[in-house]
C-alpha cells in the first residue's frame, strides 16, 4: 500500500516536471496535470494511509482515518480542475491567435505592436 | 464578536456577482457600484485598522467553530494595514481604470476587480495556511481575467506563461501543505506554531522540506530571484490599471514570508536555522541588483516598470530577510512606499502610450499632455530611485540602517547603493528618451494630434503621488507605527493565545460527540 502510492506519487511528480519543462503548451499543460494528481494523492497520504476505515466518525468504530485530508483534497481538485480549464482556454487563444504554441517569449518581438485596445 | 473582520472578504465577494448579473450591459452602473464598492472598503478598513491600532488581536471565527477545527480570520496590526493599503490603492486605480476608459475595452473589468479585491484582502486576514492557499487561488484565478483583460495575441501569450507559473507554484503550495499537515496535524498559523516548536529535533525532516518549500512558493510570489521569471512579461503586458493593482500582489507574497516566518518557524527556531540567512537574503541581494540592471537594460517603458518592481521587491525582500525588529519595520515602510511608487509607474507608463505608438524607448514626437507626463514620470522615478526628498530615500535609509552590523552588512550596503545608482542610470536614459529628446523630433505633416488623456487620469496618477508625499511627510508616525508592528510580530504569544484560547464551538468535548 504504502510502495504503490510513495511510487504512484513520485512517478507522477517526475513524469509532470519532466513535462513542464517542455517548450510548447500542450505537454505542459498535461505536466501540470499530472503534477496535481500526484499533489492530490499526497495530500491524501499526509492524514496516514489506512485500508478500510472510515473517515466519519460513528458509534462503536474505533479505527477511523483522519477526515480532514478527504476535504482538502476535494478543494484541491476542484481548484485544480478549474485552473486546467482556465489554462487550456487562455493557450487555445493565444495559440489561435499568434498561430504558435511555444511557452518562451519569441526572441525578437515585431515592433509594431497593437496597442491592446481590442 | 463583531461581524466586520469578514466585511473585506464579504463586500466584494457579493458586489461581484451582483454585477455580472444585474449590471452585466451597463458599464455606468458597474463603475458606480465598484467606486462606492472600494470606498466602502476603506471606510471598513479604516476602521479595522483603528481597532487593531492599540494592539488588539481581532479574531473571527467563521461558523463560530473554535481556531484548531475552523477557519478564522484574525487581524492584527499587520493584517489591518495591509488591507487598507489595498483598499486605497484599489480606489486610485479604479478611478484611473474608468478615466482611461480602460474597463470599457473587454467584459466584466469591475467584477473579476472585485473578486481579486476579495482574493487579496483575504489573504491578507486569514490565519489558517489553507484558506491561504484558496484566497491565493481567488486572487490568481481573477488576476488571470484582469491580465488578459482586453484580449490581443501578446497579452494572451504573456497571460499563459503568467498563468502556468502561477499552477506550478499553487502545486508547490499543496506540497508544502500536505507534508505540514502530515508532520504536525494541523494547518492553523497559531496552532501550528505551537505544535512547530514541540517537534524533536531528530525528527525534522519533513517539516525542513515544508518551510523550504512554503518559501519558495511565497518567493515566487513575491518574484524573488530566480523565481521572477513570470514577472517582467505578464506586468509589462498586462492592462496598465490591473499591473498597478498588481503592484499590492507581489507584496502579498512578502506579507506571506513575513507572517509565516515570524509566527510559525520563528528565526530562533532551529528547524528552519540558515534559511533566512544562508538563502533569503542572498536572493533578496540577487533580485535587487538584477531587477535594477534589468531597469537600464529594458527596451521598452513597461518592461522597464516591471523591472524596477522585482528591484523594488528585492529591496523589500532585503529588508525582510534580516529578520530583526528594525529590518521588519523598515520592509513595512518601504513595502507602503513600493507599492504605491510601482502603481503609478504602471499609470504614467499608460498615460506615456496614450498618443504613442507603442512604448519602446525610440524618440518620437511629442504628443498631446506630455508635459505633466514628464513631470509626473519625473517625480515617480525619483520616488522608484529612492532619491530624496521621497519616501524611497527614507525607505532606503531605513533598511541600510536596520543592515548595520549585521553579518552581510558590507554586501546589503554595496548592493543597496550600486542597484540605486543604475536605476537612477536607467530612469534618466528613458526619461531623456521619451521626453527630452521627443522635443528634437518634428511631428509628421499629416499627423492628426491624438487626444489628450483624461483629466482624471492624472489625477488618479497625481492621488497616488500625493500619497507618497504624505508618507514622505509623515514618516515620522509611519515609520512608529511600523516599529509598532514588527514588536507586535515578534511577540507573537498574544497573538497565538487569542487564536487558539478562544472559545466555539467544538473547544469543550461536550456529551453525545
Amino acid at each position: 500500500m504504502e510502495l504503490i502510492l510513495a511510487s504512484a506519487i513520485g512517478i507522477m511528480t517526475a513524469a509532470g516536471i519532466y513535462l513542464v519543462l517542455r517548450l510548447r503548451t500542450f505537454p505542459v499543460i498535461l505536466g501540470i496535470s499530472l503534477l496535481t494528481y500526484a499533489v492530490n494523492v499526497f495530500l491524501f497520504t499526509s492524514g496516514r494511509a489506512r485500508v478500510g476505515a472510515p473517515p466519519v466518525l460513528r458509534d462503536d468504530i474505533t479505527t477511523y482515518t483522519d477526515p480532514l485530508p478527504q476535504a482538502l483534497v476535494l478543494t484541491a481538485i476542484v481548484i485544480s480542475f478549474g485552473m486546467t480549464a482556465v489554462i487550456v482556454m487562455i493557450s487555445l487563444g493565444a495559440f489561435l491567435g499568434s498561430d504558435d504554441d511555444q511557452v518562451n517569449d519569441q526572441p525578437d518581438p515585431p515592433q509594431d505592436r497593437s496597442e491592446g485596445s481590442s | 464578536m463583531t461581524h466586520w473582520l469578514i466585511a473585506p472578504v464579504v463586500l466584494p465577494a457579493m458586489l461581484a456577482p451582483f454585477i455580472v448579473l444585474a449590471a452585466r450591459f451597463h458599464i455606468g452602473i458597474q463603475r458606480v457600484f465598484s467606486i462606492v464598492g472600494v470606498l466602502t472598503l476603506i471606510a471598513i478598513a479604516g476602521g479595522l485598522a483603528w481597532a487593531a491600532s492599540d494592539g488588539t488581536v481581532l479574531l473571527y471565527q467563521l461558523g463560530d467553530w473554535a481556531a484548531p477545527f475552523g477557519i478564522v480570520l484574525v487581524g492584527d496590526k499587520l493584517s489591518t494595514i495591509m488591507v487598507l493599503l489595498t483598499a486605497v490603492l484599489a480606489l486610485f486605480v479604479l478611478i484611473y481604470a474608468i478615466s482611461s476608459g480602460w474597463d470599457d475595452r473587454g467584459w466584466h473589468f469591475h467584477a473579476l476587480f472585485q473578486f481579486q479585491l476579495m482574493g487579496i484582502l483575504g489573504a491578507f486576514l486569514t490565519g489558517d495556511l489553507f484558506n491561504l492557499f484558496v484566497f491565493f487561488e481567488v486572487l490568481l484565478i481573477a488576476s488571470y481575467g484582469l491580465m488578459i483583460h482586453a484580449g490581443g495575441n501578446e497579452r494572451l501569450r504573456a497571460g499563459v506563461q503568467y498563468v502556468l507559473f502561477n499552477l506550478i507554484g499553487s502545486t508547490l503550495f499543496l506540497f508544502a501543505l500536505g507534508a505540514i499537515y502530515a508532520e504536525t496535524g494541523t494547518l492553523n498559523m497559531a496552532d501550528l506554531a505551537n505544535r512547530v516548536d514541540l517537534i524533536d529535533a531528530g525528527e525534522t525532516v519533513g517539516i525542513r522540506v515544508a518551510a523550504v518549500l512554503l518559501l519558495l512558493v511565497f518567493a515566487i510570489k513575491a518574484a524573488l530571484v530566480p523565481l521572477h521569471f513570470w514577472l517582467p512579461s505578464s506586468y509589462a503586458e498586462a492592462p496598465a490599471p490591473v499591473a498597478a493593482l498588481f503592484a499590492i500582489m507581489t507584496k502579498v507574497g512578502a506579507y506571506a514570508i513575513i507572517r509565516v516566518y515570524t509566527l510559525i518557524f520563528p528565526t530562533d527556531l532551529s528547524v528552519t536555522s540558515g534559511l533566512h540567512d544562508v538563502w533569503l537574503l542572498p536572493a533578496a541581494l540577487l533580485s535587487l541588483a538584477i531587477g535594477m540592471v534589468g531597469v537600464l537594460a529594458a527596451k521598452r517603458l513597461d518592461r522597464l516598470v516591471a523591472f524596477s518592481i522585482i528591484g523594488s521587491m528585492g529591496m523589500v525582500m532585503v529588508s525582510i530577510a534580516l529578520f530583526s525588529p528594525e529590518g521588519i519595520a523598515a520592509a513595512l515602510y518601504y513595502i507602503v512606499h513600493s507599492t504605491l511608487a510601482g502603481a503609478v509607474l504602471f499609470l504614467v507608463a499608460d498615460l506615456v502610450r496614450t498618443g504613442r505608438a507603442d512604448l519602446n524607448l525610440t524618440p518620437q514626437p511629442p504628443v498631446a499632455g506630455a508635459t505633466i507626463t514628464a513631470g509626473l514620470f519625473f517625480i515617480s522615478a525619483i520616488a522608484m530611485c529612492g532619491l530624496p526628498p521621497l519616501s524611497g530615500f527614507l525607505g532606503k535609509l531605513l533598511v541600510l540602517d536596520a543592515a548595520y552590523g549585521t553579518d552581510l552588512m558590507v554586501w546589503t550596503w554595496v548592493v543597496v547603493l550600486g542597484s540605486s545608482l543604475i536605476s537612477i542610470v536607467g530612469f534618466a536614459r528613458a526619461g531623456s528618451v521619451l521626453f527630452w529628446k521627443a522635443q528634437s523630433i518634428a511631428p509628421p505633416q499629416d499627423a492628426v494630434p491624438k487626444a489628450p488623456p483624461a483629466t482624471m487620469s492624472f489625477v488618479a496618477a497625481g492621488g497616488l503621488i500625493t500619497l507618497l508625499a504624505a508618507h514622505t511627510v509623515f514618516a515620522g508616525q509611519v515609520h512608529s507605527y511600523t516599529t509598532a508592528i514588527a514588536a507586535q510580530l515578534f511577540e507573537p504569544a498574544p497573538y497565538i493565545s487569542t487564536v487558539v484560547d478562544t472559545p466555539g464551538k467544538l473547544s469543550e468535548p461536550t456529551e453525545g460527540h
